[in-house]
């Protein structure tokens, strides 16, 4: 009886989307009288940071700094239409929805300084710092504050755009199967080390490797909390969780944490992230949606490791160890 | 975190001053103080609590529903049964026509799964509207049930769900969704080895901080604002009036804050009946989950077994490759057909063979239907995949990582699907895999490209 180490390798990829539903979203984007601008969504933040991502994609489209962004979301009487918050879709989607409205908006924005300053709006840029300047003479500026005053109280304009991001919905064919089920697709490859105790079937994950190409890492820092969180869940899903442990059978179910099993803080193997960037042709600055993807190689990684240490293959989930020592014995010599 | 800027340098310019930017979280503050406003968080003068009456049983008729006990409880206000749902048979996908309606919102004459709900108590406290809903009488007239896809798809079962008639979604396609690409049996005649295995996996939780739920409240104006952590505003609403048979502009949705979804959220469940209890009582109406229905009665990810049927080459070439899926729907559609289909478009993997064959079921059993899920109809198929890939490459004697070099797909490469491939970079995560783990490959592998074809 012995402790024995293992590794094992994955490689995936992960489809951005819902093509195979049709897949919408909208977003209106407009000024305030100080220059500020408001997103407007019924997109859903579900923790993962949709609305912070909103604002930098609408700030970087109109050329502001982020925090001259307010979002908006979600309310049905005031934000149009989004399918939903799932599917990797919800930066892919509503970034390229937020992308169309603040172009717009930045359009109107440019109109009304290019009045103010007696030149065309083609000659002027944003300084990404709040200001609109003249293209090689920066010298003649005005400050998007002051073009907001003069739209909303002198020029009569309204600062404002809207976006809307439509993949339209792919029918399989019937026999073929030929389909369009995604626009564009994240990859991964995870390499997990584990150790195995063949006495008690216990697994312990040591490193858990992984290599994620998403598009764009719009913020790196959020980038590396979904990741991170994905890697842990896919340990979660290869060694500890079900609803029904001795499925197909109904009986055992947990129905709190107590009885429902998931790896504690000790239980985390050390994780290391590695972000390749090959943008989406389609995607907001090239982002692709790495949300689902990013759980998912860390199991047959596990899978593999867990034979690669001990010599059993364990293909039903969750890789418990009375499933590890069933086929240890099973597969030993009488 | 690291980012390998090296790869792909040719494709991107970095001239952003947003994007790209570490930017900390507007919302994070909130979060870790506390001060962030959930669903939850919003109590109205005169609420009401829901508590749901369910089945015990896996599959039984119901003979007669009792309720003159619960309705004298003190604090009980409105006790609501079947008829009482103005459209009771829906189902969520109708919206993008994908029927048929299966499944009731208040059981009618029959449950199908444990924990279905059957009648919705409301009260003046969750308390009251607990102890009335135990003192509710349901007769029942326990059926046989079926829990094992196979046995469910073997002529003779019991049939869990009357409104398809046999155990299966049936596709346009007919009983599975279906890819065809190539020759496989010809590519199976011509291979050096054939491996066929099996992979299961069984119902897996969401797991979110914040349990599903929904607070409503009946408007001056006629309207019904309902406070939800769905994480579909639209589909939500869109469905409720539906089922609710009430113009959707009678409906205002508001969330958008949510404490994890991970695609639990996206069926129309508390919704509409918290909505008919404000109608019904003029009185605002909370629905929330306990820990225990958002483990055992809110849908999980769907159990499924795959069949993975390879022919490959010696030199490590897989020329064929059939694949059966089977997804666990439990007793209604909900987003499963979607999944199982979404399955069919994502085998065989990111990798190019010539053959392909590839069925996906959609098998309905007596057990809480599951739905969407965090790689909804692609995590366990990968499992299988990934965990058939490091079979094959033992079965001929090669490295894992390298058999996957010599399988992996590359910008123009047809897919079974038959969609050219666009943007791919396996080979670049497996590159920097490589580096990163220490596993060493041949230096053909590192000079590879997802660009080009050869080597």
């Amino acid at each position: 009886m012995a402790i024995r180490r293992g590794r094992g390798v994955a490689a995936i990829n992960y489809p951005t989307g819902m093509n195979l539903g049709g897949d919408p979203t909208q977003a209106l984007v407009h000024s305030t009288p100080t220059g500020n601008f408001m997103v407007t969504l019924s997109s859903v933040d579900l923790g993962q940071g949709m609305k912070q991502i909103m604002a930098q994609i609408c700030a970087e489209t109109i050329g502001v700094p982020t925090d001259r962004v307010v979002v908006d979301t979600a309310d049905t009487d005031t934000g149009p239409h989004c399918m939903g918050t799932f599917a990797s879709r919800g930066t892919h989607r509503a970034g390229n929805a937020v992308i169309q409205a603040a172009r717009e908006a930045r359009q109107v924005m440019l109109e009304v300084a290019a009045e103010e300053l007696e030149v065309n709006a083609s000659d002027l840029e944003t300084d990404g710092q709040g200001n609109i300047l003249v293209k090689g003479a920066p010298q003649k500026s005005i400050s998007i504050f002051d073009v907001a005053l003069s739209a909303h109280f002198k020029r009569g304009r309204s600062i404002s755009g809207r976006g809307m991001f439509l993949i339209p919905r792919s029918y399989p064919e019937k026999e073929t199967g030929a389909m369009k089920p995604s626009t564009c697709y994240a990859h991964a490859c995870t390499v997990a080390e584990v150790e195995v105790d063949d006495e008690t079937g216990e697994v312990t994950v040591l490193t858990v490797r992984n290599v994620f190409e998403i598009g764009r890492a719009l913020n790196p820092k959020m980038v590396e909390q979904q990741l991170v969180g994905g890697s842990w869940m896919g340990i979660s899903h290869a060694l500890y969780e079900t609803t029904e442990p001795y499925y197909p059978n109904r009986d055992h179910g947990g129905t709190d944490f107590n009885q429902y099993l998931m790896p504690g803080p000790g239980d985390l193997a050390q994780t290391e992230i590695i972000v390749l960037e090959r943008p989406s042709a389609d995607g907001p600055y090239g982002a692709k949606g790495p949300g689902e993807m990013c759980a998912n190689p860390q199991i047959p990684a596990m899978a593999n490791a867990v034979f690669d240490a001990v010599g059993v293959r364990i293909d039903t989930l969750p890789i418990t160890p009375e499933r590890i020592l069933r086929a240890l014995k099973a597969q030993a010599p009488n | 975190m690291e980012l390998r800027k090296n790869y792909f340098a040719d494709q991107r310019k970095d001239d952003l001053h947003e994007i790209g930017q570490p930017r900390p979280r507007s919302d994070s503050p909130g979060h870790v103080t506390g001060k962030t406003a959930y669903f939850a968080d919003r109590n109205f003068p005169g609420m009401l609590h829901l508590k749901m009456v369910r089945s015990p049983h896996h599959h039984a008729r119901i003979r007669s529903i009792n309720t003159s006990e619960a309705e004298k409880h003190p604090g009980v206000v409105k006790i609501l049964t079947a008829k009482d749902v103005p459209h009771n048979v829906y189902t969520i996908l109708i919206l993008i026509q994908i029927g048929p309606e299966d499944e009731t919102v208040l059981a009618d004459g029959k449950v199908r799964w444990k924990g279905e709900a059957v009648v919705a108590v409301l009260a003046e406290t969750e308390r009251a509207a607990q102890e009335a809903a135990a003192k509710v009488k349901v007769d029942y007239e326990v059926l046989p049930a079926v829990f094992d896809m196979e046995e469910a798809l073997k002529p003779g079962a019991p049939v869990v769900n009357e409104y398809h008639g046999q155990n299966y979604y049936l596709y346009d396609s007919g009983e599975c969704r279906k890819v065809r690409f190539g020759d496989v049996e010809a590519g199976f005649a011509g291979a050096d080895h054939i491996l066929e295995q099996t992979y299961q996996s069984s119902p897996i939780e969401h797991a979110p901080t914040e349990t599903t739920g929904c607070v409503v409240v009946p408007e001056g104006n006629d309207r019904f604002t309902c406070y939800t952590n769905t994480q579909a505003m639209f589909f939500t609403l869109d469905n409720a009036s539906i089922i609710l048979q009430m113009p959707g502009s009678k409906l205002h949705f508001v969330g958008g804050t949510v404490g994890g979804g991970f695609g639990g959220k996206v069926d129309v469940i508390v919704e509409p009946i918290a909505i008919l209890g404000a109608k019904l009582t003029g009185r605002p109406v909370s629905f929330i989950y306990s820990r225990e229905e958002e483990m055992q009665i809110s849908s999980p990810r769907a159990a499924e077994k795959v069949v993975i049927k390879d022919g490959v080459m010696k030199d490590g070439r897989i020329v064929a490759r059939k694949v059966t899926g089977y997804t666990d729907a439990g007793a209604y559609s909900r987003h499963s057909p979607y999944g199982a289909q979404k399955g069919a478009g994502h085998y065989p993997g990111p990798y190019t063979i010539p053959n392909v064959w590839i069925d996906t079921y959609c098998v309905y059993t007596n057990r809480t239907p599951s739905s969407a899920m965090r790689g909804f109809g692609v995590t366990i198929g990968d499992f299988a995949l990934e965990v058939q890939m490091d079979k094959l490459a033992r079965l001929i004697g090669m490295d894992p990582l390298e058999f996957r070099f010599i399988n992996a797909y590359r910008d123009g490469d047809m897919k079974a699907h038959r969609q050219p491939t666009e943007g791919a970079a396996l080979i670049e995560c497996m590159q920097e895999a490589s580096r990163a783990a220490n596993w060493p490959v041949a230096e053909k592998y590192l000079a590879m490209s997802s660009y080009t074809k050869g080597a």
